[in-house]
């Protein structure tokens, strides 16, 4: 995990520094407004990548936490006085809550609709705002005492409070992005399915991030109603505001700190100036920067100026360096211990969809330190069967027994947590991670701290033999590196029972063997292994026993050289046909 | 009885008829939506921007042209029909220069930027154009009027005084227009050839490309369909709203609401929400604000996507 290093602290607080002093010097009333501007809006921007950034639900609504906290600042000032130095405070709780009640139901909807639905919040409040009559609410000028009510004669002061909130943003941002709460809501992004396999449990994660993104978001707000001393609907809660945290972040660089202070000190300034001398001839000409700022962004860096400087400078790092593989540990492991009592059990687990019977009263046991093959034609059902005993379907009927516990009803990332891991067909590495950041995502669900997940994420690269590539950045290994990957991250959380789905898929001849003698060493590591294959040749080698389905159903259990010669598992695989070949035979 | 509920009954009945017209106009919007996230799997934060350019187009056909030939009934219908060409034109090249790269058959290995890229696309694109188009517009209302607009058919159906009933006679024509224009929609995409790849290209973009199908060529025949469609709805409603640069963004929420009530991937079902969204709307209009009646839409389009997000008559579209 990439720790929060003195040299980014430094940096960041020098930058703000020079940032300080240099609009110290700064006279013009106009000019430090814009000032105070740029640090307000990257506090929003940077509210809005905590969310949106590390988790990929894009948030078409922050507008709703902005507006509510600008309407809360100026409206407790205009019906009681308050001063913003309490009131906005109580914007955090109201961020929060507001977060809640916002991503609660919305939680269980997905990409667009996620995305539309949040549109629809800020649009809404808009209209009510307008409709109880708040269609243009001033804060009242203090006379006496003003600093008391956050109101200064000299500007630079604004500025100096919007960079204060800035450090404590930055660095809260800072402190979700390198945790487990950023990692987890990364692995989120990538793969939601595969997150909540590996043991993170996905809900709670999104509700956090939006209850932080959320309460910053109104505190800036609540700011914002300071500085620009007038709220109007359109200008705190409407789609523009909403779209401005997006902007920013997408243009400077999404999913990291850097991205929306590059968005927020290049295209604040940007749009500022032309709309400042433009806007006469040209009134919409800041919607059109922003608008050509993005579309070009998306065609050319599509995650962003960050990023895509990064990406260079990186790509030279990842070429060089390759050491020789070593050999696996697990192969090293020696005996094997015998295989025991039983440790998952299956009874007549039965799954439909619509008419179609896709598992059909399946039953069958697992006993510990075994490495049992399910193995079946495409279409027999067996993806499915492994989504129904790690969580991600529910069964129409029976029930999954592991170690005396009942696995029917558990979410994914309970299951994971009671020691059942999984791989899957189609390998999803976290790609921009290293290998050992990806190792230790992985490793959460059962690491106390994140010092224990990175030893145990060294356990699992070691027990692969992928410690030479532990460094390595994910997108540039091989489709068997890959393979062990994935294999290392579900490895790491210490599985007692591990669901390996088509592990072999797109292997050399040569691969596959280097593959086989992997998992053959899994048990000796205290791993039980049940794994789905629909080719024969490399399964008969690897399986103590076979559980053979088709159609749905259990056709044959039992040794690897009785089944294979079993007529009806002849059949499934090969067709009638061949059947009569073979008896005329 | 009916005497002593006259009132209500025929606010009601109007509201009713105000709805049935409304929603037939926003179900033609929503067709268009419909059949380009149908086809494309692309949500369109443009869309509404398009439309504005088909009002701002038939107002410019109307004024400079048309009105005078073709006189001030037919001019403005045949205006807002002649958008569609256009619009056609603008969808298919937007689709080509910006689109083309981030979806289809080439958007799908996008991994990274797949997520979003599409929607931060038509987000830009929809800046540019209500934006673009103050300054080429300017912000003063406009609006295209026909002597219909302000003449509407009088019914007295239980043949007293008690309960008049009003059709506005422009709207009128706009609802057959749109029923017309939606249906003609749905008969291309269901019965003709190149209809039917456009469906394939939509089911399973690897299979249809094998088979032989112009994927991307499908999506920007769709994408073009679709905006013009959605601009033609414009161009009509411009006979009877004012609009500015700004008009697109409102109806963008409506739109999608239409789609994602009557479920993702149907045109019909598309037409069908815009349906209900009109329904909404004006009936909402008898016992709330003005400004509460599209808070109504927002909240039934909420409703809708939190219990039933594959909508009232769509299939499932969660897929794992």
């Amino acid at each position: 995990m990439e720790r929060i290093t003195s040299r980014t602290v430094g940096l960041l607080l020098g930058l703000i520094v020079l940032y300080g002093l240099a609009a110290s010097l700064v006279t013009n009333s106009y000019y430090q407004l814009q000032l105070t501007l740029i640090p307000l809006w990257a506090c929003y921007a940077l509210a809005w990548n905590i969310l949106s950034g590390n988790s990929g639900l894009i948030s078409f609504g922050h507008a709703s936490f902005f507006g509510s906290g600008a309407y809360l600042v100026v409206l407790l000032a205009v019906k009681f006085g308050m001063s913003p130095w309490l009131s906005i405070p109580v914007c955090l709780p109201l961020g929060a809550l507001l977060g809640v009640l916002i991503g609660y139901p919305t939680f269980r909807l997905r990409g667009y609709y996620f995305a539309l639905a949040m549109l629809a919040y800020p649009l809404a409040l808009q209209n009510i705002f307008e409709w109880l009559g708040f269609q243009e609410v001033s804060m009242p000028i203090v006379r006496d005492a003003p600093a008391a009510h956050m109101q200064f004669t000299d500007p630079r002061i604004y500025t100096a409070l919007s960079l204060a909130l800035l450090l404590v943003v930055v660095f809260v941002a800072l402190k979700v992005e390198r945790s487990r709460f950023g990692m987890s809501l990364f692995a989120i992004k990538q793969n939601e399915p595969a997150a909540e396999a590996a043991g993170i449990n996905t809900f709670k994660w999104k509700l956090r991030a939006i209850v932080v993104s959320g309460a910053i978001s109104c505190v800036a707000g609540g700011f914002y109603a300071v500085v620009l001393l007038v709220v109007t609907p359109p200008s705190v809660f409407g789609a523009g505001v909403s779209a401005q945290a997006l902007i920013l972040t997408m243009f400077g660089g999404i999913g990291t700190i850097w991205g929306p202070l590059i968005g927020a000190i290049t295209l604040i300034p940007l749009s500022e100036f032309f709309r400042a001398e433009l806007a006469e001839k040209l009134p919409g000409i800041q919607g059109v920067i922003y608008g050509v700022a993005i579309t070009l962004i998306v065609l050319l860096a599509p995650d962003g100026i960050f990023w895509r400087v990064k990406d260079r400078m990186t790509r030279g790092r990842a070429q060089s360096g390759s050491v020789a593989p070593e050999i696996p540990v697990s192969v090293l492991h020696g005996e094997r211990p015998a295989t025991g009592e039983v440790m998952l059990r299956v009874q007549n687990l039965s799954r439909a969809f619509g008419g179609l019977r896709a598992v059909d009263n399946v039953s069958f046991d697992v006993h510990s330190a075994e490495i049992l093959g399910i193995i079946g034609p495409n279409g027999a059902g067996k993806t499915t069967l492994f989504n129904l005993l790690n969580g991600f379907l529910p069964p129409n009927e029976g029930s999954v027994n592991f170690q005396g516990k009942e696995l029917v009803g558990m979410q994914p990332n309970q299951v994971c947590a009671l020691g059942v891991a999984r791989t899957f067909q189609v390998v999803r590495p976290f790609l921009r991670m290293t290998v050992r950041q990806n190792v230790i995502v992985g490793a959460f669900v059962s690491a106390d701290t994140e010092a224990e997940a990175e030893v145990m994420a060294d356990e699992a690269l070691h027990r692969v033999g992928l410690t030479h590539k532990a460094d390595a950045l994910a997108q540039g290994l091989t489709n068997k590196e890959l393979r062990l990957l994935e294999l290392a991250r579900a490895l790491a959380s210490r599985p007692k029972l591990l669901l390996m789905d088509e592990t072999f898929a797109g292997l050399g001849r040569d691969e596959v063997e280097e593959m086989l003698e992997t998992i053959r060493g899994l048990p000796a590591g205290g791993t039980t292994v049940v794994i789905i294959e629909h080719t024969m040749h490399a399964m008969v080698r690897l399986a103590d026993r076979f559980v053979v389905l088709d159609h749905g159903a259990v056709i044959a259990t039992g040794l690897p050289n009785v089944v294979t010669k079993d007529p009806q598992v002849i059949e499934a695989y090969l067709g009638k046909k061949w059947m009569a070949l073979s008896a005329e035979n | 009885m009916l005497i002593e509920y006259g009132p209500q009954i025929e606010q009601f009945l109007n509201a009713v008829i105000a709805g049935v017209m409304t929603g037939a106009l926003f179900g033609l919007m929503c067709a268009g939506v419909g059949l380009i996230y149908g086809v494309m799997g692309v949500v369109n934060f443009a869309q509404g921007e398009f439309m504005m350019l088909g009002m701002y187009l038939a107002y410019f056909f109307t004024s400079t042209l048309l009105q005078s030939v073709l006189g001030p009934i037919v001019g403005p219908f045949t205006a807002a029909i002649l958008t569609g060409p256009v619009i056609f034109a603008l969808g298919w090249l937007t689709h080509l220069v910006l689109l083309r790269p981030v979806t289809g058959v080439r958007g799908a290995n996008v991994e990274a930027a797949g997520h979003y890229a599409q929607l931060i696309l038509t987000l830009g694109l929809s800046l540019i154009l209500a934006n673009g188009g103050l300054i080429l517009f300017g912000s003063s209302p406009t609006s295209v009027r026909t002597p219909l607009t302000s003449q509407a058919f009088q019914f007295e159906p239980f043949g007293d005084a008690d309960v008049m009933l009003f059709i506005n006679q422009n709207k009128l024509v706009v609802t057959v227009f749109a029923m017309a224009l939606a249906a003609a929609l749905w008969l291309f995409v269901h019965s003709t050839k190149t209809g039917r790849a456009m469906r394939a290209a939509a089911d399973n973009p690897d299979a249809a490309t094998y088979v032989g199908i112009n994927v991307d060529g499908a999506h920007r025949l769709s994408f073009g369909i679709g905006v013009a469609a959605t601009a033609i709805a414009g161009g009509m409603l411009a006979t009877s709203i004012s609009f500015q640069p700004y008009s697109g963004t409102e109806f963008v929420i409506i739109m999608y609401a239409g789609v994602v009530l009557g479920g993702v991937g149907s045109i019909l079902g598309a037409f069908w929400g815009g349906m209900v969204i009109g329904m909404v709307q004006q009936l909402s209009g008898l016992f709330l604000d003005l400004q509460l009646q599209s808070t109504a839409i927002f909240v039934v389009f909420l409703l809708v996507l939190l219990f039933r997000p594959q909508g009232l008559f769509g299939k499932s579209a969660e897929r794992t």
